[in-house]
């Protein structure tokens, strides 16, 4: 290689593309209907699902291939499902409960401290003053007075109006009443609440008597049971109130032991506690005795309990046992319930060891249990024209918290006789559900079948079934019953549930049977539930008002589905979202599905897979042909998902996707709406891009989106694209990261930039800037890329470059896009861009000859060999040899490749032998000439 | 503030009985040194008797026989006349607490006719410019435990339309059979009424059930006596339409310095009752009385 060859011109082979392509193609002989063709099925069917998965973006569809064979519940019948066998002993959950329960057998030793299995009464007021609501107007009677009129009709006829101090308790304040009439809920949780505060500073004040009267006044209340669906609401919230004085006075006689010297230490003898405290504490229970009725009496004294502490060692086992007796004079079931629920939840506060009058009360409580039917609180119902399925409710968290202190740590026998003693009584509804909502759940759940059993049978009287089957359901999420019962459970319950006709009560126990089915079948099982709560609640739009039951189900599922892929494909998960149709709804569940499913925490691993999932997540979701708002839902997955690439680059191309569905409804003819729309994806891509890291996801993601905005008639927003992606290249770092590895960086290069020169061919030169604008800017960019020192990517790259410019030279270029004028058009030919072509492609050649020259070093003949017989081919493939200058070049790089005897002998005849057969072709004639002069050069 | 004076008993409860010595301090506290003419202990215990507006007009020939009692009466000098260095200054005393010749030393009570009293008095007495100061300061007296044993004594009743008296027309009353006890009417006051009742059967719905104490306070002497019964407190023991047949407890804390040990003397007497009051609906009101003995043991 000699510097004669350093200006060599360019001229480019003429191509016909269409003769060229009808010439290489095979001829196509039909194939009738019944020949048999080894390919045929399979294509027939390939192309049909194809198709459906390509249309179906509403995802159900193509979901039917993962069904199996198999039966899964006809094995889970047998017990011998190996799977499901192994599921039950490696589930974490069970893992827990055993832990559980070894720590429960730790936490029975110190029987004094209630442990933390013992859910404690906080977690139940919530739930009950949310469930225990009224509307009706309420009122608050703080007066002595008129109480009096009442109870006293004896004692005034007997005494002398002489009202001794003890008796002047009962007023809250020297001839204060407040009778506070026609309340709301709201307004009287503000006023008792208010009360409590006056407790409060009253106390800090020092006014002790005030506390007192305020609290006595306060307990007063619980004997009023009008609006009696409030009552559950107004028992937690007064009690709250209670719970605030026994604090305050326990502490104030304690604050009293502590002198100088000492601190009283936690588990104090009463010999301890000075005479002063001693004389204080026994002041107040004086003061409480004499409080004239019963419930404040007994409500007060409760509330003090702990601090018979500081009397005596037995004061609080004596106690106890009396004030569950006092309980039996509260003539109202309800009310006396209630008291016996305070005492309980005082009791296992203070003194959970005493297990006695826990049971005591159970016990007394089933004794007055027909006073439920009795004269008295039937005409107390008619008077306040409640029902008895709404009014036995309410009994249930008063009995569910007794049932509840009893079954804690009870021995097994004890259940049971409980159970008996219910069973006893009718086997009554609202008992059963008591000792089920109470129960440990592991109790309740071996136990399932008889249970199901009686409710079956059991007296309704008033009490609804569904909320037996509810609480039933509620321990079996909690516990497994038997293997072998599980189908049987779900089969019997549901055939219960889904004969409820109101929707409230249908979803109330649907909910909670979710988790069970969940648990313990297969997405079989599920989908059909989730059928057949669509099927209840889409009539009437029921499911407007239970969309918190819906939430929960959705929470439930997503819980016991780890796989996103089969929880989507459950066939009736996604319209089951469709019930969401509030807004803010569903944008909330939307998000507890992907929170399930991904963290800013998680893994890089986890993070990959994740985003796959969401990506097969976000490509399932279509909105039909509502593109806009299919557009929106990627502007909102991307606002959520902006840290997982994986997931912003597949919105990338469903953005593209749905620029392309566009086109493709419009045939091509963007109205100006479409156009407008389509602009908006671009839009979209293109600020989306900027955000990823990858340096070649956003080169090709320019260059994709490029081409779809090409494909769109968006020239302007194309060109950007490309410009965009030329601008970037500098940036390629020499390695890059590739699955945890460092690799070079420049094949990947390599591999962009031919692709992107197949793009830029039929790009169409902006009116604005130069000819073939595009071209020079990327050609300057690969000039000052710094390439590795000893690599030859560049030159291959001119060649590539030359390869684009001859077929950009072409009368009609090899492809188009539609609508698009490409410069074939756009120039016809005209002379002045072909010789701007021509002196690119000098350059180029210039660059590539000179490469070839640097490379005469001994390390270095090897690449030189295979470079020059590159360069050949492509002078053979593209250039026009007919011009002799181009001829002699390549001969001469014949011999170049030859020189050294570095060239592959085979690939030499090969491409002789090429040579001499393309001569052959019409218009070829002066290659038979050049093969002539290409020796072979034989091995030494 | 000028000076305080205070009278701090050494028993947290302030319960003394008789022979034993009753110690405490007098505390002085001011900013400034304070002159006086000295600084005298007063122990006095009495039982003041007082008619009923009822009794009055009847009885006028007896109204001397009212006149207050004296029990205990003695004064000790604590500190000669002098000056009280300016803070808080303590004075501990001991009081014997004796009675003089066959005097009785009762057991404190707070009563409506009849109150037994006993208070600590002390007098700083300053010269003619200054006030003298007086604080007084109640102690409680109880009786010494009597000896033996208590004897219980029990109480069945039942209550019935039949057994009722002061009735006006007994065929309008509704059905009703109460039965119950207590464990004793013989009572100690540190202890509480106790016993059960039982609704067996009732026509109509109960209101409630209360147990009303009772003190019956008697004045005068052999010549004639005003005798006054009024409620010390009355205790709700059933509230509502009770269950029936299961049976509520009765339950009553005697209140302190309102009953005493059930006391007679010559010229007045304080006893106790208990009245069983049963609440029916339509306002019919039933009571069962029982007479009590209260003591101490």
């Amino acid at each position: 290689v000699t510097g004669k060859m350093a200006a060599f011109p360019w001229h480019s082979r003429h191509r016909n593309y269409k003769a060229e392509f009808a010439s290489c193609q095979l001829e196509a002989v039909p194939l009738e209907f019944g020949d048999y063709h080894p390919l045929k099925p399979i294509t027939v069917t390939e192309s049909k699902t194809k198709k459906i998965s390509r249309k179906g973006s509403t995802s159900s569809t193509s979901s039917s291939s993962s069904s199996s064979v198999v039966d899964p519940l006809s094995s889970v019948l047998d017990g011998t499902d190996p799977l499901s066998m192994f599921a039950a002993t490696a589930d974490p959950a069970a893992m827990a409960a055993a832990m559980e329960s070894s720590r429960k057998k730790r936490d029975r030793d110190d029987s004094s401290i209630v442990g933390s299995d013992f859910e404690p009464w906080a977690n139940k007021r919530g739930e009950i003053l949310a469930r225990y609501t009224t509307t009706e107007k309420l009122s608050i009677n703080l007066f002595m007075g008129s109480e009096k009129g009442r109870v006293g009709t004896a004692s005034s006829a007997m005494s002398e109006k002489v009202r001794t101090r003890l008796e002047e308790l009962d007023d809250f304040e020297e001839g204060s009443q407040k009778e506070l009439l026609n309340l709301t809920q709201q307004d009287y949780v503000n006023r008792i609440e208010e009360l409590n505060q006056s407790l409060k500073d009253a106390w800090a004040s020092d006014q002790k008597v005030k506390a007192l009267k305020i609290v006595i006044q306060c307990s007063k209340l619980l004997s009023d049971t009008s609006v009696i669906q409030f009552y559950p609401s107004k028992f937690v919230l007064i009690t709250d109130i209670l719970d605030t004085f026994g604090k305050l006075v326990y502490e104030r006689i304690f604050s009293m032991c502590v002198d100088n010297r000492s601190i009283l230490p936690d588990h104090f003898s009463p010999e301890n506690v000075n005479d002063t405290a001693k004389e204080t504490c026994l002041n107040w229970f004086f003061k409480i005795a004499s409080i004239r009725e019963l419930i404040p009496r007994f409500y007060v004294e409760a509330s003090i309990l702990k601090c018979n502490k500081f009397l005596s060692k037995t004061g609080i086992s004596e106690c106890l046992p009396r004030l569950t007796c006092m309980i039996r004079g509260i003539g109202d079931p309800l009310v006396s319930v209630y008291a016996r629920a305070y005492l309980c939840r005082v009791g296992m506060e203070v003194a959970p060891q005493l297990k006695e009058s826990l049971n005591k009360n159970f016990f007394d409580f089933l004794l007055t249990f027909k006073q439920i039917h009795g004269d008295t609180v039937q005409n107390q119902l008619v008077v306040q024209g409640v029902e008895l399925p709404s009014y036995l409710p309410l009994y249930s968290p008063a009995m569910d918290w007794i049932f509840q202190c009893i079954s804690y740590h009870a021995p097994e026998v004890l259940l049971t006789e409980m159970m008996e003693r219910c069973k006893k009584l009718g086997n009554n509804a609202l008992l059963l559900n008591s000792v089920m909502s109470a129960f440990r759940a592991e109790f309740v759940a071996t136990r399932s079948m008889d249970f199901i059993g009686m409710i079956k049978e059991c007296d309704e009287s008033g009490f609804p079934k569904h909320l037996l089957f509810r609480s039933l359901g509620l321990n079996l999420a909690l516990a497994d019953p038997p293997e072998s019962d599980r189908l049987q459970i779900l089969n019997e319950a549901w055939k219960v549930i889904t004969k409820l006709k109101n929707p409230q009560d249908y979803i109330n126990c649907a909910e909670v049977w979710v988790e069970y089915t969940c648990k313990h079948f297969t997405k079989r099982e599920v989908n059909t539930v989730l059928a057949d709560v669509i099927k209840h609640m889409t009539p009437d739009r029921a499911f407007e008002d239970s969309y918190p039951q819906l939430q929960s189900i959705i929470k439930k599922v997503i819980a016991h589905f780890h796989d996103f892929s089969v929880l989507f494909s459950v066939e009736k998960f996604l319209p089951f979202l469709d019930m969401f149709q509030k807004e803010c709804v569903r944008v909330e569940v939307c998000k507890h599905i992907m929170e399930a499913f991904i963290n800013a925490l998680t893994l890089e691993d986890e993070k990959r897979t994740l985003a796959h999932l969401i990506n097969g997540f976000i490509k399932m979701v279509s909105f039909g042909r509502d593109f806009e708002q299919q557009l929106s839902f990627y502007v909102e997955s991307r606002s959520m998902f902006c840290n997982l690439e994986p997931v912003l680059v597949q919105l990338i191309h469903s953005v593209n996707r749905l620029a392309m569905e566009t086109r493709k409804v419009m045939k091509g003819n963007h109205s100006r709406k479409t156009a407008a729309f389509v602009r908006a994806c671009v839009a979209y891509c293109f600020i989306t891009i900027p955000s990823l890291v990858g340096i070649f996801t956003r080169l090709n993601l320019y260059l994709h989106s490029g081409q779809v905005a090409l494909a769109n008639q968006c020239l302007s927003q194309a060109d950007a694209f490309f410009k965009a992606a030329i601008s970037l290249i500098p940036e390629v770092p020499k390695m890059i990261n590739i699955d945890g590895k460092m690799r070079p960086s420049e094949s990947f290069l390599l591999e962009f930039l031919c692709n992107f020169f197949s793009t830029l061919l039929v790009v169409p030169d902006h009116p604005e800037h130069g000819v073939l604008f595009l071209v020079r800017e990327l050609l300057n960019v690969i000039q000052d890329y710094t390439w590795e020192d000893n690599s030859d990517d560049k030159i291959r790259i001119y060649t590539c470059v030359l390869h684009l410019l001859s077929a950009m030279s072409q009368e009609t270029y090899l492809y188009h896009i539609d609508k698009v004028d490409s410069n074939d058009s756009l120039y016809g030919g005209d002379s002045k861009f072909l010789a701007e072509n021509n002196k690119l492609c000098e350059t180029v050649m210039a660059q590539i000859l000179e490469h070839l020259k640097t490379l005469a070093k001994d390390e270095a003949l090897k690449r030189q060999s295979l470079l020059g017989l590159s360069f050949f081919n492509s002078i053979l493939a593209h250039g026009d040899l007919r011009n002799n200058k181009l001829n002699q070049l390549s001969v001469n790089l014949w011999h170049l490749a030859q020189r050294h005897g570095c060239a592959d002998t085979r690939t030499m005849v090969k491409t002789l032998d090429y040579i001499k057969k393309r001569s052959k072709q019409p218009g070829m004639n002066h290659l038979t000439e050049l093969a002539l002069r290409l020796p072979l050069q034989t091995r030494t | 503030m000028g000076t305080s004076l205070d009278i701090k008993i050494k028993r947290a409860n302030k319960v003394y009985h008789a022979g034993e010595m009753l110690s405490g301090v007098v505390v002085i506290s001011s900013k400034d040194s304070v002159q006086h003419q000295g600084v005298s202990l007063t122990m006095e215990g009495t039982v003041n008797l007082q008619l009923s507006a009822k009794s009055v007009g009847v009885f006028e020939a007896f109204y001397n026989s009212v006149k207050p009692i004296q029990i205990l009466n003695s004064t000790i000098e604590m500190v000669k006349p002098g000056k009280f260095p300016s803070g808080k200054t303590e004075i501990p005393f001991e009081f014997p607490l004796h009675v003089k010749g066959n005097r009785v030393l009762y057991e404190t009570y707070h009563g409506v006719f009849v109150n037994i009293q006993y208070t600590l008095r002390c007098d700083m007495r300053r010269s003619l410019l200054a006030k003298d100061l007086t604080k007084t300061c109640e102690f409680i007296v109880h009786s010494a435990p009597q000896r033996g044993k208590l004897t219980p004594s029990p109480v069945d009743f039942t209550i019935t339309p039949e057994t009722l008296q002061n009735v006006k027309e007994r065929a309008l009353l509704p059905k009703f059979l109460i039965r119950g006890h207590l464990n004793s009417t013989n009572c100690t006051v540190t202890q509480p009424l106790t016993g059960e009742l039982v609704v067996e059967h009732s026509d109509a719905a109960i209101r409630s059930i209360e147990l009303q104490l009772v003190r019956v306070e008697t004045c005068g002497c052999a010549e004639g006596y005003a005798r006054d019964a009024t409620e010390i407190q009355n205790i709700q023991i059933a509230d509502g339409d009770v269950c029936r047949g299961l049976s509520v407890p009765i339950h009553m804390v005697f209140p302190r310095l309102f009953t005493c040990p059930t006391l007679e003397t010559t010229n007045f007497k304080v006893e106790f009752e208990v009245n069983v009051v049963v609440l029916l609906h339509a306002d019919h009101l039933i009571t069962e009385n029982f007479p009590l003995k209260l003591c101490r043991t």
